[in-house]
């Protein structure tokens, strides 16, 4: 599903190279839910970010779905990410000016879908994280257990093939984190959603179908 | 999508209150601004009475003599207009009259300040003022020297008070006492051309109306038979020009047109070259800088708002927004700001026409919003939308989306 090979990602300023990724290479299956763990700085995120392609790697290949992402204009960019990833983020990243049920519609409004089909369709994305009755809450009404979960229901109302998820559970307690760990694996087993899952908590990781390790951005597991 | 963009926006100007004001109160004020300017403008320009047959009028509002180190501009002599309009073929009336002078006047003791004019029986057919009583002097009451007197309706309640009918009665202007012959609707000031409280036939002025010298205080208005006219009239006029002579030995050049009524009303004293360059210039240099200085306010909020939502702009393009739809976005979000702060400008000037018109400062003068200004209003709040918006919005899109994430 998801193919990177020999990643490298520099960062430069005036003064200082900083490698962050050396040379990652990984393959990973249609379905598999894998993590990825390893200590702060070692560049877990900087490796999701390039598999979601809000990134660009400095050198190596991405193939996502057997199709080569080099050399995507933004628009393309846009348009797959769109359709093919959904991301969920640690400090969850909803707009809190809009309504859950508005906030959850968001990946759909750059499809080609009506008014009604977005509200069904976030409306049954927010049944399947439990909220079917907070639609018309603001963010900030909500708990961060909550909060994750219209997060959730963001990432998988476009029905995206992948998950890329940035510590999930981080900003929560270890009970709301295990509600979240929960839905994902359910995403995971009845939808055969691939899940990549960035974490630092060991029991979460083991949960899921294999760890993959870094440290100081080279792949150590 | 625009319901959501609607959504947002509306959320954004409510959470930050004082912003908003300021973006609001910047653009409503300045469209304020210029459309009380662009009502003034218009009616200055665009209203017709008493001259309605504009389209095939020619004005003589100046002559000019110059040599190689004087020069000497002025309206003109009685005689200089009566003399050589008198030999063209084209105009089928030519209206003469002085500018308007003022003087004082006294009711019960009370003193009340009045603006005359002198013209010739002509200038009651070229022109078409309104008679609310009365009737205009003729020739023979002209050429007889008859003391007669057309007022105003402001001055007949200011001289006469609250009374149906004062034609027949006496009116006192400049020591000498007039029969009112008729009366006329008001003619804001701003038309100096053709503006005054009383009007009397040229024959009764103290002033030496024979006198051959050119320069003098009279205006002259030339009516062609139609619109094509127009043209043909005005090369007359300047052919004839070309053949008076000089009045004294230190000049070489004499300059005097018949110009179209917006060219006459903005000359600005040198006959030879037009004034209306000048003009329209300065107004445009001044509207320019007047809707830079908000915009460029704007702009710069616009800014700090959109970087302020970088999260949002982030998580949108993570989701499947493109740079190219996100500038989309926040241009019409902006665009709904201007217009709200078109709407607020729209009662405001509404509310600052009706002080201005309540208060009277300028004598006569009705401004009004009509189609015209409120048009020129939406234009000058789409243009604000576009111009504060499209800059901070490119720059956002720009943004790259983990340093989005991040911030």
């Amino acid at each position: 599903m998801i193919r990177l090979q020999n990643i490298e990602k520099v960062y430069r300023t005036d003064t200082v190279e900083t490698l962050a990724l050396n040379s990652v290479s990984l393959d990973i299956a249609k379905g598999e839910f894998l993590s990825i763990m390893g200590p702060s700085g070692c560049g877990k995120s900087t490796l999701l970010n390039i598999m979601g392609l809000l990134d660009a790697p400095s050198k190596g290949q991405i193939r996502i779905d057997d199709q080569k992402t080099e050399g995507m204009n933004d628009k393309q960019l846009a348009a797959f990410r769109n359709k093919k990833l959904g991301f969920i983020f640690q400090s969850y990243h909803l707009i809190n000016d809009l309504q859950v049920l508005d906030n959850v519609e968001l990946p759909l409004l750059y499809r080609d879908t009506t008014a009604k089909q977005r509200r069904e369709l976030a409306a049954e994305a927010l049944e399947k994280v439990g909220l079917a009755n907070r639609l018309k809450h603001f963010p900030t009404q909500l708990s961060g257990g909550q909060r994750q979960r219209v997060a959730i229901a963001r990432a998988i109302v476009g029905k995206p093939e992948i998950i890329l998820a940035d510590e999930p559970t981080g900003n929560l307690d270890s009970a709301m984190g295990n509600e979240i760990m929960e839905i994902l694996l359910n995403l995971n087993r009845n939808d055969g959603t691939t899940i990549v899952m960035v974490t630092h908590d060991e029991n979460m990781a083991h949960k899921t179908h294999r760890l993959v390790r870094l440290f100081d951005g080279a792949q150590v597991q | 999508m625009l319901k959501n963009y609607f959504k947002i926006a509306i959320a954004v100007l409510k959470r930050r209150k004082f912003f908003t004001f300021i973006s609001l109160f910047g653009i409503s004020f300045t469209l304020t601004i210029l459309i009380v300017l662009t009502a003034f403008i218009d009616k200055v320009i665009g209203d017709n009475y008493p001259d309605k047959k504009r389209d095939r009028s020619l004005y003589i509002t100046r002559i000019q003599e110059s040599g190689d180190n004087n020069m000497m501009s002025s309206t003109l002599s009685y005689y200089f207009l009566s003399h050589y309009t008198s030999m063209m073929k084209t105009p089928v009336k030519v209206a003469i009259s002085s500018m308007f002078k003022g003087t004082n006047t006294y009711v019960n003791n009370k003193k009340i300040a009045v603006n005359f004019k002198y013209t010739n029986a002509d200038y009651w057919d070229v022109l078409d003022y309104d008679f609310t009583e009365g009737k205009p002097f003729n020739k023979q009451q002209v050429s007889n020297a008859d003391r007669v007197a057309i007022i105003s309706e402001d001055m007949k309640r200011q001289y006469f008070g609250d009374v149906t009918q004062v034609v027949g009665k006496y009116i006192e202007a400049d020591n000498v006492n007039y029969r009112v012959i008729g009366v006329v609707k008001n003619v804001p000031v701003t038309n100096y051309m053709l503006y005054s409280d009383i009007y009397l036939p040229y024959t009764v002025s103290k002033e030496d109306y024979k006198s051959k010298g050119y320069l003098g205080g009279y205006l002259g208005i030339l009516l062609a038979n139609s619109p094509g006219d127009v043209p043909k009239m005005k090369a007359e006029y300047e052919n004839i020009i070309k053949r008076v002579p000089v009045e004294r030995k230190e000049f070489k050049h004499l300059y005097s047109h018949a110009n179209t009524f917006f060219r006459s009303y903005v000359d600005t004293g040198n006959e030879e070259h037009s004034g209306v360059f000048i003009v329209v210039t300065a107004i445009s240099i001044f509207v320019f800088i007047f809707t830079l200085l908000p915009t460029l306010n704007l702009v710069n909020i616009n800014i700090t708002r959109i970087m302020e939502r970088s999260s949002e702009i982030g998580v949108r393009k993570a989701f499947g927004a493109s740079s190219k739809t996100l500038v989309y976005q926040f241009i019409v979000e902006n665009l709904i700001l201007t217009l709200l702060g078109g709407l607020i400008g729209i009662v405001l000037s509404l509310i600052v026409l009706s002080a201005i018109n309540n208060a009277n400062l300028i004598a006569n003068l009705e401004l009004s919003i009509n189609f015209t200004v409120l048009f020129i209003g939406l234009l000058v709040c789409l243009v604000f939308g576009l111009l504060s918006g499209v800059y901070p919005a490119w720059r956002m899109s720009k943004l790259n989306v983990v340093t989005a994430l991040k911030a």
